[in-house]
């Protein structure tokens, strides 16, 4: 159940071998990200709130200098977090620990690596440090995780290196439409690829690999599983149980919250009310009853398109 | 009577141990189902369970916060099979800490004699896969996919080691349960799960 296809000269990726231990392989890096499925990845920006999240459930905590929310109030340039507070939170909880570096920013991610961080998101909520190309993945020893819109570019995500992905949502916004919007896309694009693979339709799955700017291996292995090849959670707007749920539902192997827990009024109930939703999304029932622990009233203020000065999905490569 | 094989199915990597129950029942029998489970109901007339991989905090704090907690811990002292993998291994022991954080309290079902130390090999970048030997499974090496793995600080006078790394246990087992700090459901090799159709299933 876990695929090991990444791209055509996978033999060549960096392994590194030392008393018959093998670390940083395809398998080692993506079965990190098949452990935290059905769980909660947390934004945090202290030590404080790594341990509200720990203690909520969260199957994993993001430290960020700043919320995606207050990325976008403060403008600038966004880079990864001081070193200091990841040291801090990697110090004082238990479950693992994600840092963000720029897309392309190949040192942003070395400095993370040796920090020791469990697994890095080359994300779009900082700002991108290279238009042209993302990080070479298979050159790090510590897993990836990426955004991706479309079904061409989380393709092109794994082709890279990313040993799991994300939808791009919108970050910081507390409104889930374009969460849904990338995932229903995705979905719709398989199917495609699928029919056409399960057709023997072998010409026009090569012309559609074309289209994605992928490998036919790697969309080949995408038909052949109906999904993509590795893990693949929703973040980008979750703000509320309800919104982790329709997640869930929809397909996600997992869910990020970034700004949605640390910028409502009732972090450490909607957190716990968060985890019981995604974890129990297939019984109404009880994502219903956590909903109801939640007031609205205390939800994070939401962004809409007319107020929003840029989009952090449309920056960097695609 | 059909068998039925459980998978905790609060968080971690089910989808893998659903699969690869299927497949050895295949091996092992005619036929077979395999069941998630997320309530206590979810329990009735299961022929054995298993505890995925993912993280024990959030597991544990999930069952507990229904009756599936103590259901299970009481099946399992009536002697319901368990495979417990990585963070299943650390629900099932007596007692764990944390390599670096040390003092962790955490919800443990505390059937199994065994005491852990959580992410013993240190972080994610010290993770790794390395080909172990499993007495009971002959001498074929088997693929250990070690990720953030525990280690088996602590062993009772019941409990049995099968396999070693380092010289320290990687596979115990103690009447009913048989528990792993690997994850043999990454690894391609359904050898393990076999053995314990054949073995722990009566």
């Amino acid at each position: 159940m876990i695929s090991l296809w990444g791209f055509p000269l996978q033999d060549k990726a960096k392994v590194w071998t030392e008393n018959e231990r093998t670390s940083g392989s395809t398998l080692v890096k993506r079965g990190f990200a098949h452990m935290l499925k059905h769980g909660v990845v947390m934004d945090v920006t202290n030590v404080e709130q790594a341990q509200i999240a720990e203690e909520a459930g969260a199957v994993s905590v993001m430290v960020l200098d700043k919320l995606p929310y207050d990325v976008r109030k403060a403008g600038g340039v966004a880079r990864t977090a001081g070193l200091g507070i990841i040291q801090a939170v990697m110090d004082h909880v238990t479950i693992p620990v994600m840092a963000k570096c720029r897309i392309g920013h190949t040192y942003e991610a070395e400095v993370l690596q040796s920090l020791g961080v469990d697994m890095i998101d080359e994300s779009e909520v900082l700002t991108p440090a290279d238009e042209e190309r993302h990080i070479w993945k298979w050159d790090f020893r510590t897993p990836f995780v990426n955004g991706g819109r479309s079904l061409g570019e989380a393709l092109r995500r794994i082709e890279e290196g990313a040993a799991m992905l994300r939808t791009k949502g919108e970050p910081g916004t507390g409104n889930v439409a374009e969460a849904i919007k990338h995932f229903r896309l995705i979905k719709r694009e398989i199917s495609e690829a699928k029919a056409l693979y399960e057709a023997g339709d072998e010409q026009e799955l090569f012309l559609l690999s074309r289209k994605y700017q992928v490998s036919l291996g790697t969309l080949v292995e995408t038909a052949r599983l109906g999904r993509v090849p590795v893990v693949n959670f929703a973040a980008g707007g979750i703000a509320t149980p309800a919104d982790a749920a329709e997640m869930m539902r929809l397909g996600a192997d997992g869910i990020f919250v970034g700004s949605g827990i640390f910028k409502s009024k009732d972090p450490l109930e909607r957190a716990k009310a968060v985890v019981m939703a995604t974890a129990h999304f297939d019984e109404p029932d009880i994502v219903a009853e956590v909903q109801e622990g939640i007031d609205e009233a205390k939800s994070m203020e939401g962004l809409d398109e007319s107020t929003m000065v840029f989009k952090m999905q449309e920056r960097g490569p695609q | 009577m059909t068998i039925t094989i459980g998978v905790l199915g609060l968080q971690g990597d089910l989808e893998e141990h659903v699969s690869a129950w299927k497949q050895a029942l295949e091996e092992c029998t005619s036929s077979g189902n395999v069941r998630v489970v997320k309530k206590k109901e979810d329990l009735g007339s299961l022929s054995a369970i298993s505890l995925p991989g993912g993280e024990s905090t959030v597991m544990g704090g999930l069952a507990s916060r229904s009756e599936l907690f103590s259901e299970l811990k009481e099946r399992i002292l009536d002697g319901l099979p368990v495979l417990g993998t990585c963070a299943g291994m650390i629900l099932l022991s007596k007692g764990s800490r944390d390599r670096v954080v040390t003092e962790k309290k955490q919800p443990l079902l505390g059937v199994l004699d065994i005491e852990v130390e959580r992410n013993h090999y240190g972080r994610q970048g010290e993770s790794f896969e390395k080909m172990i030997s499993i007495s009971v499974l002959g001498p074929e090496p088997y693929r250990g996919v070690f990720i953030r793995a525990p280690v088996v600080r602590k062993i009772g006078d019941g409990v049995k080691s099968l396999a070693e790394l380092d010289g320290e246990p990687a596979c115990v087992s103690q009447g009913n349960l048989l528990a792993t700090s690997f994850h043999p459901e990454l690894s391609g090799d359904n050898r393990l799960h076999s053995y314990f159709l054949r073995e722990y299933l009566r």
